[in-house]
């Protein structure tokens, strides 16, 4: 039904969560329900932030079936996570100094993407990371 | 509760109002935002001492009714420009965050 690619861009600080409120709109305009939009905006920020502090930047894509399935996939270009398990550990966080002094790096990240998407995936290697989840709208 | 009925508390200064007319759904305070995406609830008002950008991506995705940025946060003029673009209310003061919450207290919030 719909298909969408959105480029991250490394370090771009001041662009940060622009994607997640294009995702947020267009499904918006689809007609999905605020509610479900409200789990995919908490999802989509967390992930898109992630690939700006952590990672290389990168590509985000969207896709939504006939059934309003809604898939969407962050694929960055590295370095990737070392310890997957650390990462998905509530308070875990190796943000640094200038993501830490504008409110990022709770470590609360990929533990609320888990939280809210009714599936999630995770792989990584140095080459990248790739993380999938979906939302049964 | 809405966003004008505040306008009655002497210390707010009324930065950028774009819709005075929204419904106060309560009130969220944090500086983390990882913890506000976590916690925060549509329409209620965020006392932040966070003003960068993404402060106001924040509020925008969690649908907050106004943001306040407290402790005399300064914010610069991009800042505000963008909160007029993006139609954010926008309070300012010199209240900290617990003075911030006696006052909307006060008016039963
Ligand atoms: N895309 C990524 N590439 C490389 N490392 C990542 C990526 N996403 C997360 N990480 C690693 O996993 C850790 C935990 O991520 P998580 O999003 O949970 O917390 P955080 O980003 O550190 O803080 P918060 O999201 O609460 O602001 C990060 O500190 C980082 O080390
Ligand atoms: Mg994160």
């Amino acid at each position: 039904m719909l298909n969408k690619d959105f480029e991250v861009v490394n370090q771009d600080y001041q662009n940060m969560g622009k994607v997640s409120s294009q995702i947020k709109k267009m499904l918006l305009e689809i007609g999905f329900d605020p509610k479900i939009l409200r789990r995919i905006a908490v999802a989509s920020y967390e992930a898109e932030i992630n690939m700006v502090i952590h990672a290389y930047g990168g590509n985000i894509h969207m896709d939504v079936d006939d059934d309003g399935l809604i898939t969407l996939i962050f694929h960055d270009l590295g370095p990737g996570i070392p310890d997957l398990t650390k990462a998905m550990t509530p308070g875990w966080s190796t943000a640094n100094e200038k993501a830490r002094n504008l409110g990022f790096g709770a470590g609360m990240g990929l533990v609320n993407i888990k939280r809210v998407s009714d599936t999630f995936d995770i792989k990584t290697s140095p080459e990248g990371t790739i993380l999938t989840i979906s939302f049964k709208g | 509760m809405k966003i004008k009925d505040l306008k009655n508390i002497s210390q707010f200064n009324f930065k950028n109002i774009a819709n005075e007319d929204i419904e106060i759904s309560g009130v969220f305070i944090g500086d983390l935002l990882s913890w506000v995406m976590a916690n925060g609830k549509e329409k209620q008002i965020w006392i932040t001492v966070q003003a960068h950008l993404n402060v106001i991506a924040v509020s925008l995705l969690k649908e907050f009714s106004c943001i306040i940025l407290c402790d005399n946060t300064s914010c610069d003029e991009e800042f505000i420009n963008k909160c007029k673009e993006e139609q954010v209310n926008l309070i300012l003061t010199s209240c900290s965050a617990y003075e911030c919450a006696k006052e909307l207290i006060n008016l039963d919030l």
